[in-house]
């Protein structure tokens, strides 16, 4: 993936990123600023175009946005016009559904993310942490079969962003989806990826590449308990150190040229 | 060089002006602060609330401290009442309250002929300084003795009025009498002497000018009292005005902006979006929408005018284009400010354009293009009311225009108060309504 820029040169964003997903797994993907997170996951959600390679998907290359990949944006993504259920609902009635065929999914979903008293409520009449409850629902919604999130709950508060932590995992063991979660938090990544992808910047690819057991751990219970899990201090501390290497790399290289 | 010395002078005029204003002004900022210490005083005494905002300390630099004050409005507004009163000397107002009056009534001085041997007598002058409008006869008199006579004369208030006082004297100017003093002062050209009810000053042909005192209040040509406009308008709305009814004048400006708002939003808004949403669009119109946006649509009457002629498409044209660039620019601002990321949650939720239109860009830009139109609604009824102005046979801008004219300065104030009742109750209906259908506007 390459950028030009408008003085002539160009950006090198992305580079030899080969990853294969399997149906159901879980990855997060973790790296310091400007590694190209967001691009992997602008082109896997087909946003963005990549200048080579391509995007394949159950046996087709992806060359747009799609229902069968699902996005769960950080903030501000919810339509404030539409109430809680009418946001839920985007996805069935932008397919032409009839209001009998989705009211039964919509009501479950809210049920499962403990909305149940908030369906007919005015989106900006929700805390944050209610209102990424309402962007997991809607994505479910629409059941795709990949879920991309680009830090989901990054605008959370600490203790909110656990008991959502809690929530995605619940409904990934529930729903069988593919998820790959973007995030910046360590912590995030090793609770929220049976795979946890490190990408280096400059150009973004791919590092190093771990498979994780606390995911299975956390699935409904209790993820303070996960963390005192003697390799979650160990792994946390590797990776701490790996992506602090990168940073100071970056900035060396700034005040050298 | 001219230029910049004309321009000199210019300001030299606005501010000695603005400094005679300065003691106006202060004496009215002080009354302001003496009445905040007496409602401060008054409120101290009365509440014990306790709610949130009151126990702040800190409200001095805090902007979500500092809501409109109720009372401050409502005795403001009083107030200007009262000062509107007192200046008029309105009947609404008890007579205490009224600033000095002009003088009216009876009141005389004396002056001093001296002849040419350089003998000197003395006359009396009785005058009746009357309202204007009146007809009153001068006060007759005993001619009294020596050569100089006694004379009777009226004068209108806030008028002046020369005396003949030779006239029936038996030394004239002709003869050389010439007046030296007046109420024993003694008087020359361009030295007024100050009598009881006013001030005489002698003219470069020995005539005496009696000028009646003016007091501090305004002659109703200039500012009728608020009572008179109300009588004004009692009258004008049963008996209308030119040929016309006073809903029909008010009607018809309401038709124009109403008519040209509508007719501007609905070319408008779809320009904005298309300015919006593809860049071809925007090329092409930005320098049009960029040109004619700074240009105010009064400079376009002319022209619109010669083109349109004074009849309502005129009009409507003009208002079309005071709408016009306002909802472009509003809708495309609205467009450019949907996040992208709510149109990619929605194309990832399998939506159409078509959909992604219907149900994100457009409900996203509605607070925008709202605001707009408040901006778009307050412009067209400026706009009318000064078209109007120019040329048209109805209409709140003709009705003050004519009046003018004639000198009816009640209807002219009358026009003018009903031109900003009705261009505040359209903005109040406007917010009104930007509640009702974008209650979520600023809360994305």
């Amino acid at each position: 993936m390459r950028f030009d820029l408008p003085n002539g040169s160009s950006v090198q964003a992305l580079k030899d990123v080969s990853l294969e997903l399997k149906q159901g797994e879980l990855m997060s993907v973790l790296g310091p600023s400007g590694c190209g997170k967001t691009t992997l996951l602008n082109i896997l959600a087909g946003f963005l175009a990549p200048t080579e390679g391509q995007t394949r998907m159950n046996g087709h290359v992806v060359n747009g946005p799609a229902a069968e990949r699902g996005m769960v944006f950080q903030q501000g993504a919810l339509f404030e016009w539409m109430s809680v259920r009418d946001n839920v609902s985007f996805g069935p009635r932008m397919a032409g559904q009839k209001s009998a065929q989705y009211k039964q999914t919509v009501d479950h979903l809210l049920d499962v993310v403990g909305l149940q008293d908030f369906k007919e409520k005015a989106i900006y009449e929700l805390s944050g942490g209610m209102q990424q409850r309402v962007a997991l629902a809607r994505c479910l919604a629409n059941d795709p079969d990949v879920i991309l999130m680009d830090e989901p709950l990054g605008a959370l508060d600490a203790l909110t962003r656990e008991k959502m932590q809690g929530l995605v995992l619940k409904l990934w063991k529930e729903t069988g989806k593919t998820i790959i979660l973007i995030t910046h938090s360590v912590e995030e990544a090793l609770l929220l990826g049976e795979r946890l992808i490190v990408m280096a910047p400059r150009p973004g690819r791919i590092h190093k590449e771990y498979s994780l057991p606390f995911a299975d751990l956390g699935v409904g219970a209790d993820l303070r308990e996960v963390k005192k899990h003697p390799e979650f201090n160990e792994r946390r501390e590797e990776i701490l150190s790996m992506i602090w290497d990168m940073e100071e790399e970056i900035m060396g290289r700034q005040e050298a040229s | 060089m001219k230029l910049f010395t004309d321009l000199a002078g210019e300001l030299g005029n606005i501010l000695a002006t603005l400094a005679a204003a300065v003691p106006f002004i202060l004496g009215y900022v002080l009354l302001i602060l003496l009445l905040l210490i007496i409602w401060t005083a008054v409120k101290r005494g009365l509440t014990t609330r306790r709610d949130f905002g009151s126990l702040k300390t800190v409200t001095f630099g805090d902007e979500s401290a500092v809501n409109s004050n109720f009372a401050a409005s409502v005795i403001s507004v009083v107030l200007i009442f009262v000062l509107w009163g007192a200046f008029t000397g309105s009947k609404m107002l008890p007579g205490f309250l009224h600033a000095p009056g002009a003088y009216t009534g009876e009141g005389s001085f004396t002056y001093t002929a001296t002849a040419p041997d350089g003998s000197a007598d003395d006359a009396t002058v009785s005058v009746i300084v009357h309202a204007v409008g009146q007809e009153v006869d001068a006060p007759g008199s005993a001619p009294g003795d020596g050569f100089a006579k006694n004379d009777g004369m009226v004068v209108a208030a806030y008028r002046s009025e020369l005396m003949s006082w030779d006239e029936n004297d038996e030394i004239t100017r002709d003869d050389g009498a010439v007046i030296t003093a007046v109420d024993g002062q003694p008087i020359a050209e361009g030295d007024p002497v100050s009598v009881g009810f006013g001030e005489v000053s002698l003219t470069r042909r020995g005539t005496l000018n009696v000028t009646p005192a003016t007091g501090w209040q305004m002659e109703p040509i200039w500012l009728p009292p608020p009572e008179d406009v109300w009588s004004r308008l009692m009258e004008i709305s049963t008996d209308g005005f030119r040929n016309s009814t006073l809903a029909e004048h008010l009607g018809y400006s309401l038709f124009r902006v109403i008519v040209g708002f509508v007719i501007g939003a609905m070319v408008g808004i779809p320009l904005g979006y298309a300015m919006g949403l593809s860049d071809w669009f925007r090329g092409w119109f930005d320098p049009i929408v960029e040109f004619m946006r700074p240009v105010p649509p009064l400079a376009l009457i002319p022209l619109v005018i010669i083109w349109a002629g004074i009849g309502e498409e005129g009009k409507i044209i003009l208002l079309f284009l005071a709408a016009l660039w306002i909802m472009a620019i509003g809708a495309r601002s609205g467009v450019s400010g949907v996040r992208i990321s709510k149109v990619h949650a929605a194309y990832s939720l399998g939506a159409s354009k078509w959909q992604i239109m219907r149900h994100v860009i457009i409900p996203n830009s509605l607070p925008e293009i709202f605001t707009a139109a408040r901006v778009a609604m307050g412009v067209c009824w400026g706009t009318v009311v000064a078209a109007e102005l120019v040329a048209a046979d109805k209409g709140a801008g003709m009705m003050i225009m004519t009046a003018s004219k004639f000198q009816n300065t009640d209807i002219v104030i009358m026009g003018i108060i009903l031109i900003g009742v009705i261009g505040f109750g359209i903005d109040m209906l406007m917010r009104q309504a930007e509640k009702w259908l974008v209650p979520w506007k600023g809360k994305g």
